[in-house]
């Protein structure tokens, strides 16, 4: 029960890795995509294909928070209590995101949309990586079952580091990918060529840092490392061919396909995380099943995921088929 | 009832003083909730102004209707957002701020909260559908995708506020050496207090949304723009408001009778009540200080009335609380002055809606006398205020407890990091939010203020379902 309770917490992990890291990383986009004029156009593309999914992608998070606190008492406010810091930052964060995303939909005069729009970038960089630091805190054993860990080492540390950092790159990744496939969609060829430059470098840079990231996890995290490489070491093959496939291919294949494979890629690394990881929830001393609420209450939320699973997947599936098809576009 | 003596897990730390995290944590969590309490009627309740409009404009071909529907889709995009990203930060806040409160209740108190998520969920995912998908999809197709936005408004509303009402009254969990070991999800979300708090918000939601609209177009109306349009944007908010008003009064006063009865420490704060007694007065304005209430009216057997219809009607008194566990003065007083003022609000806004209905009648029509209209302009925020008050009751009263009869709340606060700095920064961003939240709906109004005045100047102004000039526009000019 308690297994199969995490399992769903680490979907929606998952789910908000890629289609959360996709809305961050359409931010990095928008805070690289130049002065007024040159990033006109890019900024028109990703303001068009974010704002009608954003908050729903957003969501996953509060999926994740409540499941962690209603399935994983004690692990939640080990995790509060000790990784404090870049949470507090991370919460602002998408304070200032969502607002300065909703904002600059709004304002006219160029100056007013530059600081709305810094806001919304800036924090769109910012965010996933203190969540990724929060993840890399989490996977090394840096969060003590008491809670109460060190405020500043728990999350400044190499593999925090590699997590803030992997979290920028892959979030920017799949953006990447996908704003190359709207394009296509869109057929506005030289938005397509702007965006795929940017998913082959934003490709090369994941890739060399998660190579780089085989020797940080291998001293300072040997336990992960092992069982990556044992147990997760399917996924984490999956994950590198998937998005080799994804840059080979981002000339050619159909956007619905690169769009696959780049989730794919993303997804399958995190899984591995995941795999790696279990059966502990903290670092390798505190196990799901130590940390678990008591049965009636994961039955409970057994039952509310089958109802998500029934509801909320088919109307987000509604809400991306409309928008993709351009049934849905700001005026 | 929990022994209030020996609270379960925590320790009586009277003697020890506050930790000193507790004044940011509980200003810090006070500000935040507060902040987003103010966006929820828009999302819950404004949400179904419009559909009402876009209803109206199908059903009639009223173009007028069909326009507010979408300026109103637009406002409402805006406040959406910000109450979605205010409303994550509280759910950071629950760990970062009571870490105590989650990890020892999580299990129990957060059965609510993840239905809430299942609600949230949908109704983000409507919201966006409805809000960008006029022109695109079939008139009434779109009508349609709105219907859930209300519905998920609501049950988002029962959810959080059944965790609410947990903390007043918890129920449904059984407690071993201060570990949750057995939990009755049932028993947790329809606890005692649920039903009267959920209604009482979901009403007060309703009400907000309402006279803060009207009141928006009330004044475009003392303005000089007294149009169709105007009219029908007064009409139509302040027809649901003026239905809900006595309804949210009743249940006002059930929510008071049942807090009298299962929260009788709340109670006597809410009627400064110094010592346990029958013939009870009920005391108007007055200050709380050392044990007794100066400088208020009282009215003779008031409260004892109210509570139990009969003047020997006995209530427990704030000396029946033990002195550890006694509130201080000033909160105390607090919580009084914040039930009169909610308590005016809701007769006075009664009154104006009386006022509505008996003038619209006489009128046939829209009532424009200037001082109606002044009345409908502030009604708004005084409904607001009306249920800033309630909440400081609900929140301030149940102090010292966090979950009344468990968990203190100097003990379900944090101890690490320095939350002074975290709520200094909050402070800075959330005025940052609300000054830009002005201008943004500020910029839009400006801009269908010109539409209005040369018509077609701008693709808002066009009715919607119509032609538009949006896509041209869009076509032409991509980028902004
Ligand atoms: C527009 C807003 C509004 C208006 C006009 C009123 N209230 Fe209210 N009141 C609220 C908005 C509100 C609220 C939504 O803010 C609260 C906070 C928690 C809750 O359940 O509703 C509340 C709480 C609240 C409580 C405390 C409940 C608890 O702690 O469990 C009581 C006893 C009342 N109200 C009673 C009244 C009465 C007798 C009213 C009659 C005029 C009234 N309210 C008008
Ligand atoms: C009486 C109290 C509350 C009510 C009625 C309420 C209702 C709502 C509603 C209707 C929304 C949708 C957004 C909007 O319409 O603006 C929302 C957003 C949100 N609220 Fe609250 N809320 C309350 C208190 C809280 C508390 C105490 C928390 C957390 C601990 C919370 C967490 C959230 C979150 C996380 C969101 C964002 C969901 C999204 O992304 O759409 N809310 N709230
Ligand atoms: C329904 C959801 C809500 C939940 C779960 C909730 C939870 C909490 C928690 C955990 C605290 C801190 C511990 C405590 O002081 O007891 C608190 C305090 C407080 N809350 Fe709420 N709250 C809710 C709604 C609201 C709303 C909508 C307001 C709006 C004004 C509000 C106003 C306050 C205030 C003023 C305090 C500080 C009380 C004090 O410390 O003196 N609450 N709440």
């Amino acid at each position: 029960m308690s297994t199969f309770a995490a399992v769903v917490l680490f979907v929606g992990v998952l789910a908000y890795a890629v289609l959360g890291g996709a809305d961050f990383g359409a931010g990095f986009w928008d805070l690289t995509a130049g002065g007024a004029e040159r990033g006109r156009r890019p900024r028109h593309l990703i303001d068009e294909t974010l704002a009608p999914v954003w908050e729903a992608n957003h969501v996953w998070l509060i999926f994740v928070l409540v499941m962690l606190w209603t399935a994983f008492p004690t692990a939640f406010a080990a995790i509060m209590t000790t990784l404090y810091v870049p949470l507090g930052l991370a919460a602002l964060g998408i304070v200032l995101r969502g607002s300065g995303f909703a904002f600059r939909k709004v304002m006219v005069r160029t100056d007013q949309q530059r600081f709305t729009g810094a806001a919304f970038a800036a924090s769109s960089v910012l965010t996933p990586f203190f969540l990724g630091t929060v993840a890399g805190g989490i996977a090394s054993g840096r969060v003590p079952t008491g809670g109460n860990g060190d405020g500043l080492r728990s999350w400044v540390n190499p593999t925090s580091l590699l997590g803030g950092v992997l979290a920028v790159l892959t979030c920017a990744f799949v953006a990447a990918v996908f704003l190359t496939a709207e394009a296509r969609r869109r057929d506005q060829a030289d938005l397509e060529r702007w965006f795929r430059h940017r998913a082959l470098g934003a490709a090369v840079g994941t890739g060399a840092v998660a190579l780089a990231g085989i020797a940080v996890l291998h001293a300072d995290s040997p336990r992960l490392f092992d069982e990556l490489l044992h147990r997760g070491l399917p996924l984490v093959i999956v994950s590198a061919l998937s998005g080799l496939a994804s840059v080979a291919l981002i000339g050619r294949a159909a956007p619905r396909l690169l769009q696959a494979l780049a989730v794919a890629a993303v997804a399958a690394i995190i899984a591995g995380w995941g795999v790696a990881q279990y059966p502990y929830l903290l670092g390798t001393h505190l196990t799901i099943a130590d940390t678990a609420a008591p049965t009636p209450t994961l039955a409970a939320l057994t039952v509310v995921a089958a109802v998500a699973l029934a509801l909320v997947v088919p109307s987000m599936g509604l809400l991306f088929v409309l928008s993709q098809r351009g049934q849905l576009q700001s005026h | 009832m929990p022994d209030l003596l020996h609270p379960v897990g925590g320790q009586l730390l009277a003697a020890a003083g506050d930790p000193s995290q507790l004044l940011p944590a509980r200003e810090q969590m006070a500000f935040t909730l507060g902040f987003h309490i103010i966006l929820v009627p828009f999302g819950v309740a404004f949400t179904f102004l419009m559909l009402i409009a876009n209803w109206r404009g199908l059903r009639r071909g009223d173009g007028q209707a069909l326009v507010l529907a979408r300026r109103w889709s637009q406002v409402s995009a805006v406040l959406f957002a910000v109450g979605a990203v205010s409303g994550t930060v509280l759910s950071f806040e629950l760990g970062l701020l009571w870490p105590r409160l989650m990890g020892r209740y999580g299990a129990a108190f957060g059965i609510p909260f993840a239905i809430e998520g299942l609600f949230f969920f949908l109704e983000a995912i409507f919201v966006a559908i409805y809000i960008y998908g006029w022109d695109r999809m079939r008139p009434w197709a779109h009508f349609w995708t709105g219907i859930p936005v209300p519905l998920t408004g609501i049950g988002g509303t029962l959810s959080v506020v059944a965790a609410n009402g947990w903390m007043n009254q918890p129920a449904g969990f059984t407690l071993r050496d201060g570990e949750v070991v057995d939990v009755r999800p049932l028993g947790v979300i329809f606890n005692g207090a649920f039903w009267y708090e959920a209604l009482h918000m979901l009403l007060a939601a309703y009400m907000i949304a309402g006279f803060t609209v009207a009141g928006v177009y009330a004044v475009g109306i003392l303005r000089g723009r007294n149009d169709r349009r105007h009219r029908l944007g007064l009409a139509i908010p302040l027809t649901v408001a003026a239905i809900v008003t006595p309804v949210q009064i009743f249940v006002g006063d059930v929510a008071a009778r049942e807090v009298y009865q299962n929260e009788p420490a709340k109670f006597a704060a809410i009627e400064t009540v110094p010592t346990t007694s029958t013939h009870v007065p009920e005391t108007l304005l007055g200050v709380y200080v050392d044990g007794t209430v100066r400088f208020g009216l009282d009215i003779p057997n008031g409260a004892s009335l109210l509570s139990g219809f009969s003047p020997s009607t006995r209530i427990q008194g704030l000396d029946a609380i033990p002195p550890e566990l006694r509130p201080p003065d000033h909160l105390i007083t607090l919580v009084h002055w914040s039930f009169q003022i909610m308590v005016g609000i809701g007769f006075a806004l009664l009154a104006l809606s009386i006022w509505f209905a008996v003038a619209a009648r006489r009128h046939r029509g829209v009532p424009t006398g200037r001082w109606f209209l002044r009345c409908t302009a502030v009604s708004g925020v005084a409904a607001i205020v009306a249920l800033e008050c309630g909440w400081i009751v609900t929140e301030v009263g149940r102090q010292p407890w966090t979950v009344v009869g468990y968990l203190l709340t100097r003990d379900a606060v944090t101890t690490s990091g320095n939350v002074w700095l975290f709520f200094a920064a909050t402070l800075a961003l959330y005025a940052a939010v609300t000054y830009g939240s002005f201008v943004a709906l500020g910029l839009l109004r400006r801009r269908w203020r010109r539409a209005d005045e040369e018509p077609g100047a701008e693709p808002d102004g066009d009715v919607p379902y119509g032609p538009s000039r949006a896509r041209e526009t869009a076509a032409a000019e991509p980028g902004r």
